[in-house]
């Protein structure tokens, strides 16, 4: 759930943001037909806006029952410890992590490295997969397996990986990225970007060899029903929670 | 009254909000008094077992829980410090489960450590269970384990079988998450403060 201004919403490739609702009334829901977890993403930057994210996330502790993960704004260690006092019980790092990688070091150090989750937003450009910053608008020279490796080894507990050729358009997750990236990482990679039907989580986890997989638009507009969806993965060998 | 343990831990309000979902007000405190006067005590908690084991002794804690007459429940990194020893900084523990704790060693590249995310327990044998199946989910996140031993009360399986809970006497224990747990953990809590019903 993208949030901003304590309503989500959610773009078509990082633009176009449409509403859909209450963040922490749509958390009820989705831990109710059988999410494993949730994800919020703090898309506002203004100080204000960083308070009502902080207030929603503890309404999110008090009224949920499943983990969950936040993320965005979140630049420094008293950023993380903030969201985890609030009750989050993963925090999920960006752009700061690529400005400064000993970030990662030090949440790791201080509160574990299962707090800690490493988002990359990358594309597959002419010279391969590079990885951007500040929401997808800034290119970076590092490339996308250099920087999840390294966030590994500096502590990172797990890796969301977005495909932003992926994201939005709803053909498919980055499968053949994220095969690479699952059978040479020994953290968990949670794929995110390209979920527009069912066959598409199955391809994630059965091709893609995810640990998780990331979806919003398919699921709050009603697209793709969670219990049908584990349902179907069930029925094809695939391992989920019933 | 349901206690809470106040420590250097990390996640114990995890713990407070979901009891507070199952309309109890919880104390969250570190005072011997209360502690041994609740009704139950609750000894959750996520972090690292040398520094809370000595936290627990400089505040006399130790001494307080190994003594509580009441149900106990511990969780995650509380069920931890409630065995003999933990590999993790090669500590001395609690004792109260006499048993040691220790760490996950991977086999295949599949095997992550920690285990984060969902699994599910087996051989159910205590009322702890009471109206949860057999392969019901918990949720979990750690790195060192309790083998399977004469006080399991649940198993799980992860890289091996070993001990999803734990009990002796008035203590009890899980290695999951309960308070993440969805339906599922709401029920093996309510069941915990039934039995803490005076």
């Amino acid at each position: 759930m993208d949030v901003k201004n304590g309503e989500t919403v959610k773009g078509t490739n990082f633009v176009n943001l449409r509403s859909a609702g209450d963040p922490v009334e749509l958390g009820r829901r989705y831990s109710q037909c059988g999410a494993d977890e949730l994800c919020f993403l703090d898309i506002t930057a203004s100080f204000e806006g960083r308070k009502t994210f902080t207030d929603m996330v503890r309404r999110v502790a008090r009224e949920i029952n499943i983990p969950f993960t936040v993320g965005g704004g979140i630049n420094e260690l008293d950023d993380v410890e903030r969201m985890l006092e609030a009750g989050a019980d993963k925090v999920s790092v960006n752009s700061a992590a690529i400005r400064n990688p000993g970030l990662i070091d030090e949440v790791a150090r201080r509160f574990g490295s299962q707090v800690i989750v490493c988002a990359i937003d990358a594309r597959n450009d002419a010279d391969g997969w590079h990885c951007y910053t500040k929401g997808g608008r800034v290119r970076q020279e590092l490339g996308l397996y250099d920087w999840a490796h390294e966030v590994q080894e500096r502590g990172a507990g797990e890796i969301l990986f977005t495909s932003m050729d992926h994201d939005g358009v709803k053909q498919g997750f980055a499968v053949e990225a994220l095969a690479h990236l699952a059978d040479w990482l020994s953290i968990p990679v949670i794929a995110s970007g390209g979920a527009g039907c069912r066959e598409h989580f199955r391809d994630v986890f059965a091709l893609g060899h995810a640990d998780a997989a990331l979806a919003a638009s398919v699921f709050h507009f009603g697209e793709i029903l969670i219990p049908e969806l584990k349902q179907y993965l069930h029925d094809e060998n695939i391992e989920v929670r019933l | 009254m349901i206690a809470v343990v106040k420590y250097n831990a990390g996640n114990i309000f995890s713990v407070m909000n979901a009891l507070g979902r199952l309309g109890v007000e919880a104390v969250l405190t570190d005072d011997a008094d209360l502690l041994r006067r609740a009704d139950g005590v609750v000894f959750p908690g996520q972090g690292e077992a040398s520094g809370a084991m000595s936290y627990l002794r400089e505040h006399g804690l130790d001494v307080v829980i190994r003594g509580l007459r009441q149900p106990v429940l511990g969780i995650c990194i509380g069920q931890q410090l409630m065995c003999r020893h933990s590999q993790e900084g090669d500590t001395d523990c609690l004792g109260i489960f006499p048993v040691d704790v220790v760490r996950f060693v991977p086999e295949r590249h599949e095997d992550k450590v920690p285990q984060m995310g969902w699994n599910s327990i087996r051989g159910l044998a205590s009322p702890l269970f009471d109206g949860v199946n057999e392969g019901a989910y918990i949720y979990n996140v750690h790195s060192f384990y309790v083998p399977v031993c004469d006080f399991t009360i649940a198993s799980c399986e992860y890289i091996l079988p070993y001990s999803a809970a734990l009990r002796k006497d008035n203590f009890f224990s899980t290695q999951f998450h309960p308070e993440k747990s969805g339906s599922v953990g709401e029920r093996i809590l309510s069941n915990f403060l039934e039995m803490c019903k005076p």
